[in-house]
């Protein structure tokens, strides 16, 4: 999907062109919101659990590459054939690889939200092979040729009709059939054909054990089950951060991951995928992909805890309001907006600007990382490394001028307030963005410092 | 340097300090609700609960419930059905089962879901490509949490394991929940 | 216990009169109360911008305006919190360091330090609470929806005590207005949309007044009420406390 070079506030303003669709994505956000509050306070626990999460975490990161090669150790005795991806490239090409050695051109896939990190798509079909995706949200805007807008939820931004239209013009479907129980039983008989027939099937990742070598998938679907139990090759794809110490701390995480997602107490499959079956290819990928850097960055690696539960886009009431696409990149919302600029400062410089610091998102994080505080660190990083806009650049050397010296502040004040009384169209005009859509503070007669000096002369 | 090792090295060289790992006894904690809260629970994500007291209950609500299933899979011994068959070479061949009855190993109260390994399966793939599932749990294996799963879970060695809560299900066309997105359409689940 | 009085630049500027309330709020508290006069601003609009390492100079001009004092007081939980995360004053860390520790947002320091039991106010109207994002998630004034957590309030203790006061309940307790500091020209719809919304769910629920800690908060849903013509308005908290 073309988005120009269009940054966040831009994109937003485009999505806001229709306000009655901004209040369905708003209240469909906010309601996925409510059923995690509801599934978070049936457990006393929680804030615990919270704890708990936060803390395995913190130490996979210090320990991770330890864990990584007990978990390569682990897994290969279990059968399993463990390949290192350093990037994107890297990670598209040992797939590819795996798919040619095999002599196989068309494959099913399961949610990965890594595939959608290093464009696995798109690779793969200029070499030719045919890749399904086979969640139906992901299936929806596979089918659109367009990039999911949620981690959880890929389609959530599309209406029912829009996908009846889809569906009729792909798979047959009778013109304006909208009901979601036909359709997705239209896409459960399409896609069943597909798993039956499709020799290779790739995963994702939630969680791999180190101490097992096994990795856990999770769905709700049942797709990564039906692809994978039925493909001659499995090809889980992993970032080198899903790793947990030990079995029994996925009692934790499973616990968290679909009350914090969905409000489900746990997803309908969680998946513990050991050794391959018989006569099975089971192969993991285990990609960097600019992860070991952020690992050294130690005010962004915390970052690496998350989950992918999707909990700060729900709640963020800028995520809900601009939707998943305006941020222009793999992980939308929050969470995304602090792992881009990692990847690439210059193009993600404006998503941690993407936020009013309202702090909803490291409340709901099950794993307790500072995203908020995170989005106010790369604002600082990125300016300091030259990715502000000049003209902000100049107001705020302005402002800083002015804050810093009390006589240019009294009578700057002084100023602002006489143009605003006086001559209000200069300020009150379309070219203030505050204007278009509110209006000005009425400005006072007298500061309070004015006020001050004039009614308690006794106390200066 | 090839990925793995530049990966390794770049990772060892950035992980900050070690950080323990936290203790999770706590959160073991006993629970003697079990059985209503595992029924409210399935039934809340979809599922269906029968305490049952005997295999000849079992068997005759499943001639009631599954009238139209015409292969019908049932790996327990108890019930045996004509489709049984302990192992198939390949998965593809299950794609028309329309019922498959399996034993699990334990069911999790706050969750319902039920653990199965890949050894209780002919093929991975059953529990999954049958249009419709039946299981059965012992009335005494019942834990209350995933903290007591994993506890009793231990160090097994299994070649695949599933936690299974409810029938497959989707909500990916405007939070619309439709029961029956890849896998089963119902879970049934039989309390012994 | 003297007291510094820290206004925010924009009150100063824009709503002397809620400085006022404030003061006379302090002073009603039976606290001295004392306002540094070459007070400019905290530093947060460039700081939330990215350019904290621009704020030196505003973070010596505070240091040097609140050090000596027992507590620095502000009717504002944004600013007030700004002051404790991010205060530094290489030269006059000690005193950066009393003055974080000691620097309280006005409900707190009225419910926490002066540990206010009974107040003398009378406001009869119908009124709809905003929590603002700093004052609750930053400086904890109350419990947030998002946790698992008993709740409580610091503000609503004290418009309890407020005669004849009705705070409605709110369909989204704490959500965000969508200021945001710069965000709400830089980011433009997306703030006017978080604010018709806020405003939205106070008028749904008939309130006259909406009120809050924050003027920055109100201003934004001042701005867009007024634009809507509605004859609702905005209150600062310490305008509710020193109401008869």
């Amino acid at each position: 999907m073309d988005q120009g070079n269009k940054d966040h506030a831009a994109l937003a303003e485009r999505f806001n062109e229709d306000e009655p669709r901004v209040n369905w994505h708003d209240e469909t956000l906010w309601w996925v919101r409510a059923k995690r509050d509801k599934a978070a306070h049936t457990l006393p626990e929680w804030e615990q659990l919270r704890e708990a999460a936060s803390q395995i975490k913190n130490n996979v990161l210090s320990n991770l590459s330890e864990y990584l090669l007990q978990f390569e150790e682990k897994a290969k005795a279990n059968g399993v054939v463990v390949h290192w991806a350093a990037d994107a490239k890297d990670h598209n090409e040992i797939v590819y690889a795996l798919l040619q050695q095999n002599g196989i051109s068309r494959i099913v896939k399961s949610k990965s939200m890594l595939t959608e990190e290093c464009h696995l798509n798109d690779y793969l079909q200029q070499q030719g092979i045919e890749v399904i995706d086979t969640d139906l949200g992901e299936r929806i805007v596979q089918l659109a040729n367009e990039p999911p807008s949620h981690i959880v939820l890929p389609c959530i931004h599309k209406k029912k009709e829009e996908i009846g239209e889809l569906f009729h013009e792909h798979l047959g479907t009778p013109a304006g059939n909208a009901d979601p129980k036909f359709l997705a039983n239209a896409a459960r008989l399409n896609l069943r054909e597909k798993f039956l027939t499709r020799r290779a099937a790739m995963t994702g990742v939630n969680f791999a054990v180190a101490e097992t070598g096994e990795f856990v998938v999770c769905t709700n679907e049942g797709n990564a089950d039906m692809g994978a139990h039925l493909a001659d090759v499995h090809i889980a794809c992993m970032g080198i951060e899903k790793i947990v110490p030990q079995r029994n701390h996925l009692s934790v995480f499973l616990r968290l991951l679909a009350r914090s997602a969905t409000g489900q107490p746990v997803t309908t499959y969680s998946s513990h995928f050991k050794k391959p079956r018989k006569g099975q290819q089971m192969h993991i990928v285990l990609v960097d992909n600019g992860r070991s850097v952020q690992l050294g960055r130690a005010d962004f690696r915390n970052s690496l805890k998350c989950i992918r539960c999707g909990a700060c886009m729900n709640t963020c009431p800028v995520y809900r309001r601009s939707g998943g696409h305006s941020y222009h990149t793999a992980i939308a919302g929050p969470i995304g907006s602090i792992l881009a600029p990692n990847l690439d400062m210059r193009k993600y410089a404006d998503l941690p600007f993407a936020s009013t610091l309202c702090g909803s998102c490291s409340n709901v994080c099950p794993v307790k990382i500072d995203i908020h505080d995170q989005l106010y660190k790369w604002r600082q990083v990125l300016v300091k490394e030259g990715y502000a806009p000049a003209a902000k650049k100049i107001a705020m050397q302005g402002m800083t001028f002015t804050l810093s010296n009390p006589g240019v502040y009294q009578f700057a004040g002084k100023a602002g307030r006489w143009i605003m009384d006086k001559i209000p169209f200069i300020v009150n005009n379309k070219l203030n963005p505050w204007y278009k859509q509110r209006e000005m503070p009425e400005p006072p007669k007298q500061s309070f410092g004015e006020w001050y000096k004039k009614n308690r002369k006794d106390n200066l | 340097m090839n990925s793995r090792e530049k990966i390794l090295s770049a990772v060892k060289n950035n992980q900050p300090a070690q950080n323990i790992l936290p203790e999770l006894q706590s959160f073991l904690k006993p629970d003697t609700k079990v059985l209503e809260k595992y029924i409210n629970v399935l039934t809340a994500i979809g599922g269906l609960a029968h305490v049952v007291n005997s295999y000849a209950e079992i068997d005759n609500i499943i001639g009631q419930e599954y009238k139209e299933a015409q292969r019908i899979i049932s790996l327990s011994k108890e019930l045996p059905m004509p489709g049984r068959a302990e192992k198939y070479a390949d998965p593809h061949e299950l794609e028309t089962v329309d019922l498959a009855i399996i034993n699990a190993q334990f069911g999790v109260a706050e969750n319902a879901a039920v653990w199965v390994t890949d050894d209780m399966l002919p093929q991975r793939v059953l529990p999954f490509i049958t249009q419709q599932l039946a299981v059965i749990i012992k009335r005494t294996d019942i834990v209350p949490t995933m903290h007591y799963a994993y506890e009793r879970i231990g160090n097994a060695d299994y070649g695949f394991g599933v936690f299974i809560a409810g029938p497959s299900k989707t909500a990916d066309i405007e939070q619309s929940l439709v029961l029956g997105a890849h896998g089963p359409k119902t879970m049934r689940v039989f309390i012994l | 216990m003297t007291v510094a009085l820290f206004v925010p630049c924009y009150i100063d500027q824009f709503y002397p009169h809620v400085a006022i309330a404030t003061l006379q709020v302090l002073e009603k508290a039976g606290v001295t109360v004392v306002y540094p006069p070459k007070q400019t601003c905290c530093g947060q609009p460039m700081a939330n911008s990215g350019f904290e390492h621009l704020t030196k100079g505003c973070n010596e001009l505070f240091v040097k305006n609140f050090t000596g004092f027992d507590y620095i007081v502000c009717p504002s939980g944004s600013c007030t919190l700004h002051v404790k995360q991010h205060l530094h004053e290489a030269e006059n860390e000690k005193e950066a360091e009393y003055i974080k520790a000691h620097v309280y947002e006005l409900t707190e320091f009225l419910t926490d330090i002066v540990q206010v039991e009974q107040w003398d106010a009378r406001f009869p109207h119908k009124v709809g609470m905003h929590q603002s994002c700093h004052g609750q998630r930053g400086l904890k004034l109350s419990q947030m929806s998002e946790l698992v957590a008993e709740p409580f309030s610091k503000p609503d203790k004290l418009l309890k005590m407020v005669e004849g006061l009705e705070i409605v309940e709110l369909s989204r307790t704490d959500e965000c207005c969508g200021f945001g500091g710069t965000f709400c020209v830089a980011e433009e719809s997306v703030s006017v949309k978080m604010g018709k919304d806020r405003v939205d769910d106070h008028l749904s629920h008939g309130v006259e007044y909406i009120i809050g800690g924050d003027m920055s908060c109100l201003m934004h849903m001042e701005g867009i009420l007024r634009r809507q013509k509605s004859k609702v308005q905005v209150k600062h908290i310490a305008e509710i406390l020193n109401s008869h």
